[in-house]
C-alpha cells in the first residue's frame, strides 16, 4: 500500500493494482482510484501550477469543481485539460501536468511567483504598449495555456447523440435526487436521473448516516434497484449542462473506457435540480498552498478511496457541516485539530514552501500539520436555475445566494435548496415535487443525523496581510479584487473581466462568492447589490465531440448526389461539389483544363452527353398558374403558348436578379419551372410565398419534381442524330428549339425539351429517375457511331462562355439587376405586377453608371485574363475598379481566349480598350459582346 | 431547440422553420405610384418589437405559411394561426 | 488627472502595494444638461464620446449606459478586426478603423492587444478561390493589404488544418489580411472610457433610457431612469437594441435583432495563429493569448432579443470547427453566450441623422460591430459636432435604403461582415 492509503474501507478495489505514470514517474493506484486520489495516495502534493504565477499546487476538490488538478492524458485514452479529480486511473496511462516544465514539482517557471507584486490582475493592459504589443505577445501566449493539441494524437471518436422526452429529469443522484426521483417514479412518471459522479449517493457516498433502517450507501444502492424497478433510467458520469429554450436540458455523458460519449438532448416535462452544493474556501494567507484543500473533499478521499488527506490534519471552519466533516475524519482515526472561527479561532497563514508544513493562528499560535481542510460555507449549485432565468436571493442566515421565485417546471431540492443538513431533504423533496405538481404523497420523514446548519461569516477582508487566494486557477487574490475596486470595476461583470475572477475552467465554482463578497466589502454594498455574473452553459466544459455527433465528412452537410453517379464514375469522371450537388467536373485522366477542353471540343464537333438531372423541375399547375409566374418572373410567361419553353429571370423584391431558368408551358394550366440547381429549393419558397400571398391557393398548386426525374442532355450537330439512332424521330416542325414534347423512347415515357445552354442544338430528355440508367445507356449506345462524348460541368461552362450565356452566382453578383444583363424589354413592356417591380425604378437602378455584361479580348499573348481580375482606372490621382471578370476560358472553339465581365458603363463602351488588374499586373482588355460565338445562332438549328 | 408549432403538422424543430416577415405586411403594387419611401419602408423596415410579436412563418416541411406569436425575448410561443384560404386574387 | 500607464509606474505601484492607482472613470451622475448626450456605453459608444472631446473639443458630453460599460456587444464578440472588404466604401470604413486601431493603444495610454496575425478567409473550390481573387484584387485596387494564398500557403499558416482527401470542403486556397487579428474587447471599452473620462466626459452606468424629450419634432435629449438628460444632439449606439429605440423616438429602422453566438473552449497552448474562417462551414476560430479558441459562426436562425446561446447553432458551429480542424476533437467546450445584433439588409451600418431630428443614428453593424469601433466612433462624433457626414460615412446613411443604393458586402464577394 501507498504512503496514504489507509488499510480498509472506500469504494476501492485493493487487489487489483493499477500503475500510471504522472510527469515521468510511475504511480501505483488501485481500481476505483481517480488519477487524483491516486497521486494522494502516493503523496503526491505538487500536481498543478497555476496559470499566472507558476505557483505550486496540490489537489483541491474530489469533482467537478477541482481549480487545480488539470492534466493532459495519454495512452490508452487521449484527454486534454482533464479534472484529475474525474478521471479513472488506468494502466498504461500517461498523465501529465499542464502549464509546468518540465514537471510540476520543477517547473522552470516557478521564478515569476517573485515578481508577482508587478504583475498584479490587469498589468497587461497599462504596459508593453512601446515599442508594440506584438513584441511581447508571442512570448506571453507561449506562456498561456493549459493543456496542449496532440495533432497526431489519437483520434477522438464520435459522439451519439440522443433525443429523449420524459416526466419528469433529476440532476443530481445524492439523497435527495434519489429520493425525488424514487417519489415521482411511483407515482408513474417517467424519470430520467443523472449524476456526474462515477456512482449514485452524492454526499452518501462519504457522509455517515442512516435512511430507512439502512446506512446511506446501502439505501442508495437499494433506491437505485427500485428505480430500474419502476422503468426509470439513471445515468451516472452525465452532466446536466444546460438548458435552452422551450425547456431542453443537455446532457453530456461520458464513457471513461471508449470515450465515446453521449450527448443527450432531454425534453422533460419537469426538471428538478438535486445538484447539491460546492464548499467554499477560508480567506487565509496562502490558502493555495499544496496540502490545502476543501474538507468535504478531503472526507471524500478517505470515504470512497481510502486515502487519508494528510496524518495530522488541521480542519478550518467556519459552519457546522465542516465541524461535522472534522468530526467524521477523527472517529475515522484521522488527528485532527479543528479552527472553528464560530469559536473565535481562526487561521492566519499557511506555512511552507511547497506543502502545507504548519498553520500560525490569528492568535500567533501554530499547528504543526500536513494537511488542512478548509471549509468557508456552502454554495447552492443553481447552475441551470440560473440558465432558466432564475433570479437567485441572498440568504444572511446560510451566508449564500439561494433560489428566489421558483421557474415554472423547475424546482430544487436537497443541498442545492440551502437544506445543507440532510435531516431537512425528505421535506425539501417534497416541496419540490409539489412545485412540479406531482402528488407522491405525504411520505414519511426518515432519517436524520447532523445538527441544524450554522455559519458565521468568514469573507476576505480588504488589507488582510498575506496573499489570500480567491480563484485558485487564474491567480486571483484579494489584493487583486481591491486593486479592482481601486480603479473603480465595481460592477460584477468588471470584477470578473478585469481580475479574471472565475474565468477559469472551473469558472469559478469555489470562489466566485468570495471574490464578490469582498468587492462588496471594499466598496460599502451588501453580497446581493454586487450581485452575481451570468450563468451560461455548459455547467463543466463538455466535449466538442458531443455537439458535433456524426456531422463529420460526407455527414456535414451532407451533399447531394446524382441518380446517375455510379454511371458516371464507371466512365471515369471526376466528381466534385456543384451548388450542393456532386458532379462530374470532367472525365478520364490528365488535369480537368485540359479535359475540359477536349470535351467542349467534342461537343461542337459532333455529340456531347451530359447530366442535367440536378436542374430544377418545379410544376406549376392551376388555372392561375400563368399569373404566378406572371408575379414571379420578369419576363411574361403568361403568353407561353403551350409546348412551348422560354427563357426569364426570377428578381427578388429588391430587383435583384436571384435566378434564370427556362419555363416550359406544358399545357394551359401546367407548366414547369426549371430553375439553376442550387435554387431549387429556393425559388420553391418564393413560389409558394407569392402563391398563399396573392392567389387562390385552390387555383394554383406548386409541386417540386426535381429529384423524381433525371435529365439528360444531348447537345451538339449529331445529337438529333443520336435521338434518331435511338429510336425517335421527330422533325423540327414539331420539336423547334424552345418546345417540348412528351414522347416514347423505347418503353421509356421521356419528356424531351430542345433548349440549349451551348450554343448548339439540343435536347434535353428527362425521365422517371429509377429510369435513369437505361435512359443513359440507351443515349450513350446510340451515340456511338457518333463519337458521343460524356462531358462535365466544367466543358459545359466553357461552352455557355462562348455563348455569353449567365451563370448565376458567377456571372452575376448580390447586386446585379436585370438591366446590367441588358434585359431591359419586360421593365417597359409588362403591365403587371412582378417581384421586385418598384426596385427598378430607384436612383441606384437607374444610374447610368451600372455595371454590364459584356465580353472582354485579351489583347496580348498572354493567355486568359484570371477570373477576378478587375478592370481598373485612375480618377483623381486614385485607383478605381471598373468592375470584374466573371468567366475567363482559352476557347477550344475558337482557340483564343474569352471573357466576361461586369464593368461600369460596358454597353456604351463597346470597342474600348481597358486596363485589367490581377494581383498587381496590368493586362489590356477591349470590349466586345458578350456572345463570341455564332452570334447569329445558326448552330441552334444546324 | 425551439419548439414552434405548424398548424398543419404540429409541434416540429425550429430547424424546420423560414421567417417570412411581419404579420401582416400588405405589399403596395402600383410600380411609380408608389413613392420611394412607401416602397423602402416595405421592403426594409421592420417592426422588430422587444416582446410580444405577430410574425408569417413558413414551415419548410410543408411549405405552408401561417401567423406565428410569440415573445422575442422569452421566446415563448403563445399561439400559431392558419392563415385565411380565401386569397385576394 | 489620468495616471499614465507604462512599465515604470507598474513597477513604482508594485513597490507601492499598487495603492497608488486611481478610478479607471470617474463614477458621474448626470447633470440636466449637455451639449451631446451618447446613448450607448459599448464601444462605438465609449469612441464617440472620446473623439467629440479628442478631434472636436466637445467634453460638455455625457455618455449614458444601461447596465456596465462594455457589457453589450463590445463584451461579446469574438473580438476580430479586419478590413477586407469589397466596396471602396466599405474599404474606406474599416480600413479607417483598423488603422485608428493600428495606434489606440498610445493614443489611448491603454494596451488593447492589438494583435495582427492576419485573417484567413478559406476558398474551398475553384469557383471559389476565383470570388477569392476577385476580392484580393478588389482590395488591392482599394489600398488594403491582401494576398491571395495557394493550398501551400494555407498550409504554412494553418498547419492543423485538415488537409485530408475525406475532408468535406477541400481547401484551395484563400484571402489572407496579413493586417487582421484580434483585440481584446473589453480593453478597447475600458480604454476609451478611461481616456473620454479623462477628457471630461461624463460616463454615466446603470442609466436605461426610457423616452426622448422631442420639442417641434426635434430631440432635445433623453428621458433617462436617472432624469431628464438635454443636449443638443444625442446620438445613438446601442447595437442590437436600435429598433426599441427608434420605437421610443416614433421610427422604425431596416433591422432586425438576432443573437449571434460564440463560445471559448479550454485554455490550451498556441495552436493557431491566425484568425481563420471557412465560408463552407460557418464556423471561424482564433486562439486567445490566453490559450482559449474562441469560435464563433452563423445567425441563430430565429430573431431574438435573449441574450443566449442555443444548441442548434452551437452544434452546427462545433461540427463545422471539428472538419476544419481534427485535432481540436480533443478540446472542450468552457463558456457559449450570444450579443444581440442589427442585421440589416445588406449588412452594412447604417451612420447618419435619423429620422427624428437631432437624433443621430450609429447601428446595423450587424456581426462585425467590434472591428469598427474607433471609425464609428470617430464618424458619428463629426456628425453629432457637425451635424454633418463626414466623406466616408456620407454612403451609409439611412437614405441609401429609399435610393436602393446598398453596399451589400455579402453580395458582392460572399465575405460576411
Amino acid at each position: 500500500m501507498t504512503a496514504y492509503r489507509v488499510a480498509t474501507g472506500g469504494l476501492v478495489d485493493r487487489s487489483k493494482t493499477i500503475r500510471f505514470t504522472f510527469d515521468g514517474k510511475t504511480v501505483e493506484a488501485v481500481e476505483g482510484d481517480t488519477i487524483a486520489s491516486a497521486l494522494l495516495a502516493s503523496g503526491v502534493s505538487i500536481v498543478a501550477r497555476s496559470f499566472k504565477y507558476h505557483r505550486p499546487r496540490g489537489v483541491w476538490g474530489a469533482g467537478v469543481e477541482e481549480p487545480n488538478a488539470i492534466v493532459d492524458v495519454s495512452g490508452p485514452v487521449s484527454l486534454t485539460n482533464a479534472r484529475a479529480t474525474t478521471v479513472l486511473a488506468r494502466n498504461g496511462m500517461i498523465v501529465c501536468s499542464v502549464n509546468a516544465a518540465p514537471t510540476a514539482v520543477s517547473d522552470r517557471n516557478a521564478f515569476i511567483d517573485r515578481f508577482a507584486r508587478f504583475i498584479p490582475a490587469a498589468f497587461y493592459y497599462k504596459t508593453f504598449m512601446f515599442p508594440t504589443w506584438s513584441l511581447f505577445e508571442p512570448s506571453i501566449r507561449k506562456m498561456a495555456g493549459l493543456g496542449t493539441i496532440v495533432p497526431e494524437g489519437a483520434a477522438v471518436p464520435a459522439a451519439d447523440q440522443v433525443n429523449v422526452g420524459c416526466d419528469v429529469l433529476v440532476v443530481g443522484a445524492g439523497p435527495a435526487g434519489l429520493l425525488a426521483a424514487l417519489r415521482a417514479a411511483e407515482t408513474g412518471c417517467k424519470v430520467i436521473l443523472c449524476d456526474d459522479g462515477f456512482a449514485v449517493g452524492g454526499s452518501l457516498l462519504h457522509r455517515s448516516c442512516s435512511i430507512d433502517g439502512m446506512d446511506g450507501r446501502s439505501w442508495a444502492d437499494e433506491t437505485v434497484a427500485r428505480l430500474h424497478a419502476l422503468g426509470a433510467s439513471v445515468l451516472t458520469r452525465t452532466t446536466a449542462f444546460g438548458i435552452y429554450d422551450h425547456g431542453l436540458v443537455a446532457l453530456s455523458q461520458l464513457d471513461a473506457v471508449n470515450g465515446r460519449d453521449r450527448l443527450w438532448r432531454v425534453r422533460p416535462g419537469k426538471v428538478i435540480l438535486a445538484t447539491g452544493a460546492i464548499e467554499r474556501s477560508l480567506p487565509f494567507a496562502n490558502n493555495d498552498r499544496p496540502g490545502v484543500m476543501l474538507a468535504e473533499a478531503g472526507l471524500a478521499y478517505l470515504k470512497r478511496y481510502g486515502v487519508a488527506p494528510g496524518r495530522k490534519v488541521v480542519v478550518a471552519t467556519n459552519n457546522s457541516v465542516g465541524k461535522a466533516t472534522a468530526d467524521e475524519l477523527s472517529a475515522l482515526g484521522i488527528s485532527v485539530t479543528l479552527v472553528d472561527s464560530r469559536n473565535g479561532s481562526e487561521i492566519a497563514t499557511v506555512n511552507g514552501a511547497k506543502h502545507v508544513e504548519s498553520v500560525t493562528l490569528s492568535d500567533g499560535s501554530t499547528i504543526t500539520c500536513d494537511a488542512v481542510l478548509v471549509s468557508g460555507g456552502f454554495t447552492p449549485t443553481l447552475h441551470l436555475y440560473c440558465q432558466a432565468k432564475g433570479k437567485l436571493t441572498w440568504d444572511e442566515t446560510l451566508q449564500t445566494f439561494v433560489a428566489g421565485a421558483p421557474v415554472p417546471g423547475i424546482s430544487v431540492a436537497g443541498a442545492a435548496a440551502a437544506c445543507f443538513d440532510i435531516a431537512l431533504v425528505v421535506d425539501s423533496v417534497r416541496l419540490a415535487l409539489s412545485q412540479c405538481e406531482i402528488d407522491a404523497g405525504n411520505t414519511p420523514a426518515s432519517a436524520l443525523s447532523l445538527p441544524a446548519f450554522d455559519i458565521s461569516p468568514a469573507w476576505p477582508k480588504a488589507g488582510q496581510s498575506g496573499r489570500v487566494w480567491i480563484d485558485l486557477q487564474n491567480d486571483v487574490t484579494a489584493k487583486d479584487i481591491e486593486l479592482a475596486a481601486r480603479e473603480n470595476f465595481v460592477s460584477v461583470e468588471h470584477l470578473k473581466r478585469y481580475t479574471t475572477l472565475g474565468m477559469a475552467t472551473d469558472q469559478g465554482k469555489t470562489s466566485n462568492l468570495a471574490g464578490i463578497a469582498l468587492m462588496a466589502s471594499l466598496t460599502d454594498r451588501s453580497i446581493p447589490e454586487v450581485g452575481t455574473t451570468t450563468y451560461r452553459p455548459p455547467f463543466t466544459p463538455v466535449p466538442f465531440t458531443s455537439l458535433s455527433g456524426a456531422r463529420q465528412e460526407t455527414m456535414l452537410n451532407p451533399p447531394r448526389r446524382l441518380a446517375l453517379e455510379e454511371v458516371h464514375r464507371a466512365m471515369g469522371a471526376r466528381l466534385m461539389e456543384y451548388g450542393g450537388w456532386i458532379r462530374p467536373s470532367h472525365y478520364g485522366e490528365g488535369p480537368m483544363e485540359e479535359a475540359a477542353q477536349r470535351e467542349a471540343l467534342a461537343a461542337r464537333e459532333s455529340v456531347a452527353i451530359f447530366d442535367g438531372s440536378p436542374l430544377g423541375k418545379i410544376e406549376v399547375v392551376g388555372p392561375q398558374a400563368a399569373e404566378l409566374l406572371d408575379f414571379v418572373f420578369y419576363n411574361s410567361m403568361s403568353s407561353l403558348k403551350p409546348g412551348r419553353c422560354r427563357y426569364g429571370l426570377i428578381l427578388s423584391e429588391s430587383g435583384l436578379v436571384y435566378d434564370d431558368g427556362v419555363v416550359i408551358r406544358v399545357d394551359e394550366n401546367r407548366f414547369i419551372v426549371s430553375c439553376s440547381s442550387s435554387h431549387v429549393a429556393g425559388v420553391h419558397t418564393m413560389l409558394e410565398s407569392w402563391r398563399q400571398d396573392r392567389f387562390s391557393t385552390d387555383k394554383v398548386f406548386i409541386h417540386n419534381a426535381t429529384t423524381a426525374y433525371a435529365t439528360v442532355t444531348l447537345s451538339g450537330p449529331k445529337s438529333k442524330a443520336v435521338l434518331e439512332a435511338a429510336g425517335l424521330v421527330i422533325d423540327d416542325a414539331t420539336l423547334a428549339h424552345m418546345t417540348t414534347s412528351e414522347v416514347s423512347l423505347g418503353d421509356l415515357a421521356v419528356r424531351v425539351t430542345r433548349v440549349s445552354f451551348t450554343g448548339d442544338r439540343s435536347y434535353e430528355v428527362s425521365v422517371r429517375a429509377d429510369q435513369a440508367e437505361r435512359l443513359w445507356q440507351l443515349l450513350s449506345e446510340s451515340g456511338k457511331p457518333f463519337g458521343i462524348a460524356p462531358i462535365g460541368m466544367e466543358a459545359l461552362l466553357i461552352l455557355r462562355a462562348e455563348k455569353g450565356y449567365i451563370v448565376i452566382g458567377k456571372d452575376t453578383d448580390g447586386t446585379t439587376l436585370p438591366m446590367d444583363l441588358g434585359m431591359n424589354g419586360p421593365l417597359k413592356s409588362k403591365r403587371v405586377e412582378f417581384s421586385g417591380n418598384r426596385s427598378l425604378l430607384t436612383a441606384e437602378a437607374t444610374r447610368p453608371d451600372r455595371p454590364n455584361f459584356i465580353g472582354l479580348e485579351v489583347m496580348d499573348d498572354g493567355g486568359p485574363f484570371a477570373p477576378g481580375a478587375h478592370g481598373i482606372e485612375m480618377t483623381e490621382g486614385r485607383l478605381r475598379s471598373l468592375g470584374y471578370i466573371t468567366s475567363s476560358y482559352h476557347s477550344p472553339t475558337l482557340n483564343k481566349p474569352i471573357a466576361l465581365a461586369l464593368i461600369e458603363r460596358g454597353y456604351s463602351r463597346i470597342g474600348d480598350i481597358i486596363e485589367v488588374q490581377h494581383l498587381g499586373a496590368r493586362r489590356r482588355a477591349r470590349i466586345c459582346a458578350p456572345c463570341v460565338f455564332d452570334p447569329e445562332g445558326d448552330r441552334l438549328n444546324g | 431547440m425551439q419548439i414552434f408549432t405548424c398548424p398543419f403538422c404540429g409541434p416540429r424543430s425550429e430547424t424546420e422553420f423560414h421567417f417570412v416577415g411581419d404579420f401582416p405586411k400588405p405589399r403596395p403594387d402600383g410600380m411609380a405610384k408608389v413613392s420611394a419611401e412607401m416602397w423602402s419602408d416595405y421592403l426594409h423596415n421592420q417592426n422588430n418589437p422587444k416582446g410580444a410579436a405577430s410574425e408569417l412563418w413558413m414551415h419548410m416541411a410543408c411549405h405552408e405559411i401561417f401567423r406565428m406569436d410569440r415573445h422575442t425575448v422569452t421566446h415563448e410561443v403563445t399561439g400559431s394561426y392558419a392563415l385565411s384560404s380565401e386569397a385576394q386574387s | 488627472m489620468m495616471k499614465k500607464y507604462s512599465a515604470l509606474t507598474l513597477f513604482k505601484e508594485g513597490l507601492n502595494n499598487q495603492k497608488g492607482w486611481v478610478p479607471a472613470w470617474r463614477t458621474a451622475r448626470p447633470k440636466s444638461r449637455y451639449d451631446v448626450v451618447v446613448i450607448g456605453g459599448g464601444g462605438h459608444g465609449l469612441a464617440t464620446a472620446y473623439y467629440l472631446a479628442k478631434n472636436h473639443g466637445i467634453t460638455n458630453v455625457a455618455l449614458i449606459e444601461k447596465g456596465w460599460i462594455g457589457g453589450g456587444n463590445t463584451g461579446r464578440n469574438t473580438s476580430i478586426v479586419r478590413s477586407n472588404y469589397f466596396y471602396p466604401e466599405s474599404a474606406q470604413l474599416y480600413d479607417l478603423a483598423l488603422r485608428l486601431y493600428e495606434g489606440l493603444s498610445k493614443d489611448l495610454n491603454y494596451n488593447i492587444m492589438l494583435s495582427q496575425r492576419g485573417m484567413l478567409h478559406l476558398a474551398h473550390s475553384p469557383a471559389e478561390m476565383e470570388i477569392a481573387a476577385r476580392t484580393v484584387n478588389a482590395m488591392q485596387i482599394n489600398g488594403i493589404d491582401a494576398e491571395l494564398c495557394d493550398v501551400e500557403k494555407v498550409r504554412s499558416l494553418v498547419p492543423d488544418y485538415n488537409f485530408s482527401p475525406n475532408a468535406r470542403y477541400p481547401v484551395y486556397g484563400g484571402v489572407l489580411q496579413p493586417r487582421g487579428g484580434n483585440a481584446r474587447h473589453d480593453a478597447v471599452a475600458w480604454g476609451y472610457a478611461r481616456a473620454a473620462d479623462n477628457l471630461g466626459v461624463d460616463i454615466i452606468q446603470n442609466c436605461e433610457v426610457q423616452g426622448f424629450i422631442i420639442e417641434n419634432g426635434v430631440c432635445h435629449g433623453v428621458k433617462t431612469s436617472l432624469g431628464d438628460i438635454r443636449a443638443d444632439r444625442t446620438g445613438m449606439a446601442v447595437a442590437g437594441h436600435s429598433s426599441v429605440l427608434g420605437a421610443m423616438a416614433g421610427f422604425r429602422l431596416p433591422i432586425n435583432s438576432y443573437a449571434l453566438q460564440a463560445c471559448v473552449s479550454e485554455p490550451v497552448k498556441p495552436s493557431l495563429d491566425c484568425v481563420i474562417l471557412s465560408p463552407a462551414t460557418g464556423t471561424y476560430v482564433s486562439q486567445s493569448d490566453k490559450g482559449e479558441m474562441i469560435i464563433g459562426g452563423g445567425l441563430d436562425r430565429i430573431s431574438s432579443y435573449g441574450q443566449r446561446g442555443n444548441l442548434p447553432m452551437l452544434e452546427t458551429v462545433i461540427a463545422g470547427l471539428m472538419e476544419m480542424f481534427p485535432s481540436y476533437r480533443q478540446l472542450k467546450l468552457m463558456r457559449q453566450w450570444a450579443g444581440i445584433v442589427d442585421v440589416v439588409p445588406d449588412s452594412s451600418p447604417i451612420i447618419g441623422e435619423s429620422p427624428l431630428p437631432g437624433l443621430f443614428l450609429n447601428c446595423g453593424w450587424g456581426t462585425g460591430g467590434f472591428k469598427a469601433i474607433p471609425a464609428g466612433g470617430t464618424l458619428l462624433a463629426h456628425l453629432l459636432a457637425t451635424g454633418k457626414h463626414h466623406d466616408i460615412s456620407r454612403p451609409f446613411d439611412l437614405d441609401r435604403f429609399t435610393r436602393g443604393r446598398m453596399i451589400d458586402e455579402g453580395g458582392a464577394s460572399g465575405i460576411a461582415h
